[in-house]
């Protein structure tokens, strides 16, 4: 009795404090405290279920453990901040592992001298073991995008989405029938392979830069899982924690899909990605003009403002670095630079701030979207790195564009434009973006690190 | 067990209520540590994996609690740890520093 009641107090406390952890990264003066306080209640509900009555062994316990702490552990602290986005999906697919794997256990146990499964635990069981495998594939698939193992562009094929519609009834339908006959294991296990495919069929259309859309739905998914595994096996800290990540995972993958000016509907069904079928205008007949560095380094010495637009490029060329080293000597000069970061810039969200973060830049220099663009009519300077989508003005002047409505950076508006990029190739969307072509842009071309660097020597020099 | 059901259902609409209310205020500067920090929370699943490797009802549950342990703990200890190194990133601009330098 009494051990029960200090396993419940353990997770009550858990539970305020995982709230309260997650209320502290609303400020980021108080995030990290507030994160450890979290961790702290970690440790807390890991105790009080290690004095459960209903574990016997543990040995199997203990090397788990060990095994996950061997692994977990250069996870948290060798990863670079440029394959975060990959890191996190990965993370993804670990939660969801320990969910379907639970289900799955649970499932086995109550046929094998276990307590019968009622329709309730039942319905629990199948939404824990749904999200569950959908995530452990979706994930992994999201994963082999981002570290590029496999190709980042979407992969389609006619009629997917009614291959997907099927496949997602079919495993709805078995949910159904095994609510109310429990005892049919293979088609439980059949369901648990059908997830796992749509897992696959879910991301494998989805183009690299509507990842963070992805990634947060699969965070959501995760979260669910585990909720799920709450309701199985009555435990609250469970659902609570489950609850706080699938609502976390969900709210951004609203904002996300808001930043790309895709409905949430079109997100959840899958349809998010479907192929750019033509760009809305060719560059026939159009000239970009590109700067040398010299000129360019000129033109960022002598400006008194200067607003930054990290893409996607820049974390690709790990290039913050020298984007802060660049952006400290200007204002040494007297320039003052801001940088302008777009919620879908990157590959998940947030992915710039972490980045820029990385390089010491202080986190009050980056402004939102919202915050800052009405301030690219006053600057003298807006230098764009790496970043292509997210300054196209065909978003807000040409209905023919698949980005039409996308909100955007109004780097357009800036006095001038300097444009570093490798080519003149279309960005991720396919689309070509007619702000290289404006007569006030400076198309600096060659690799953003390459670039920055040659940029800092000549503003030295200047 | 229906009653149990429903309160679990109450448990989850409100957290998911609190958890929506918080988060909504994170602000975009800090997406990127919020998804690991409730990847490393949703970690928790562990408290699951542990009673399923030690209640040693199955040898299939051992085994398949074991696996589910080890995820969890990569989760836990990998995603704590990540959340605080990307948060002690985040510094705001050295305001007093100047002020010393005239000093001297």
């Amino acid at each position: 009795m009494i051990r029960d009641l200090t396993i419940e107090a353990a997770y009550i406390a858990a539970s305020v404090m995982f709230i309260l952890g997650l209320r502290s990264l609303t400020r980021p003066d108080a995030a990290r405290r507030g994160m450890q306080q979290a961790a702290i209640g970690m440790v807390l509900a890991i105790a009080g279920t290690l004095v459960n009555h209903h574990i016997v062994e543990y040995q199997w316990i203990i090397a788990g453990l060990a095994l996950g702490t061997l692994i977990g552990y250069p996870l948290g602290m060798f990863v670079p901040m440029t394959a975060m986005p990959q890191r996190i999906a990965i993370s993804h697919m670990f939660g969801a592992v320990a969910a379907t794997l639970v289900g799955v256990a649970e499932y086995y146990n109550a046929f094998h001298g276990g307590e019968p499964l009622g329709a309730a635990r039942m319905t629990a069981l199948g939404f824990e073991v749904l999200f569950g495998s959908l995530t452990i594939t979706g994930s992994f698939m999201a994963f082999g995008k981002l570290q590029e193992i496999l190709p980042g562009r979407p992969i389609t094929f006619k009629g997917q989405n009614a291959v997907n519609i099927t496949l997602f009834a079919c495993t709805f339908g078995m949910f159904l029938y095994l609510i109310f006959h429990p005892e049919n294991a293979t088609l439980f296990y059949v369901m648990i392979g059908m997830a796992l495919v749509i897992g696959i069929s879910m991301v494998m259309p989805i183009g690299g830069a509507d990842m963070p859309v992805v990634v947060s739905l699969l965070n959501s998914y995760a979260g669910l899982a585990s909720s799920a595994t709450g309701f199985a096996i009555g435990n609250n800290v469970l659902i609570i924690a489950g609850a706080l990540d699938g609502a976390s995972g969900f709210l951004l993958s609203i904002l996300m899909s808001k930043a790309m000016n895709r409905s949430f509907a079109n997100v959840l069904f899958g349809a998010f990605g479907s192929p750019v079928v033509s760009s809305g205008k060719t560059a026939i007949g159009l000239t970009a003009q590109s700067i040398s560095a010299e000129d360019a380094a000129l033109r960022l010495a002598y400006a008194s403002k200067v607003i930054v637009v990290p893409g996607y490029g820049m974390a690709v060329a790990q290039s913050q670095h020298v984007v802060r080293e660049l952006a400290e000597l200007i204002e040494k000069r007297g320039g003052e630079v801001k940088y302008a970061i777009h919620p879908v810039a990157g590959r998940m969200p947030g992915h710039m701030n972490v980045l820029l973060a990385e390089a010491h830049v202080p986190y009050d220099r980056l402004y939102d979207m919202e915050e800052i663009n009405g301030e690219f009519a006053l600057a003298d300077v807006a230098l764009v790195i790496g970043a292509n989508d997210v300054v196209n003005p065909a978003a807000r002047n040409d209905p023919g564009s698949p980005i039409y409505g996308m909100p955007i950076l109004n780097v357009d508006q800036a006095k001038s434009v300097i444009v570093l990029k490798r080519s003149m190739n279309a960005g991720f969307a396919g689309i070509e973006n007619e702000l290289f072509y404006d007569p006030k842009t400076s198309m600096l071309f060659g690799d953003a690190k390459t670039s920055l660097s040659k940029l800092v020597s000549e503003v030295k020099n200047v | 067990m229906s009653f149990i059901a429903v309160t679990e259902l109450y448990v989850f609409i409100l957290a998911a209520f609190v958890g929506y209310q918080v988060i909504t205020r994170v602000p975009p500067l800090l997406h990127t540590p919020l998804m690991s920090a409730t990847n490393a929370i949703s970690g928790i699943s562990l408290v699951g994996s542990l009673v399923a490797a030690g209640s040693h009802e199955t040898r299939v549950s051992t085994i398949l609690g074991f696996i589910a342990v080890t995820t969890a703990t990569i989760n836990v200890v990998g995603g704590f740890l990540i959340t605080d190194r990307m948060l002690k990133m985040f510094k705001r601009e050295p305001k007093p520093e100047p002020k010393l330098e005239l000093k001297k």
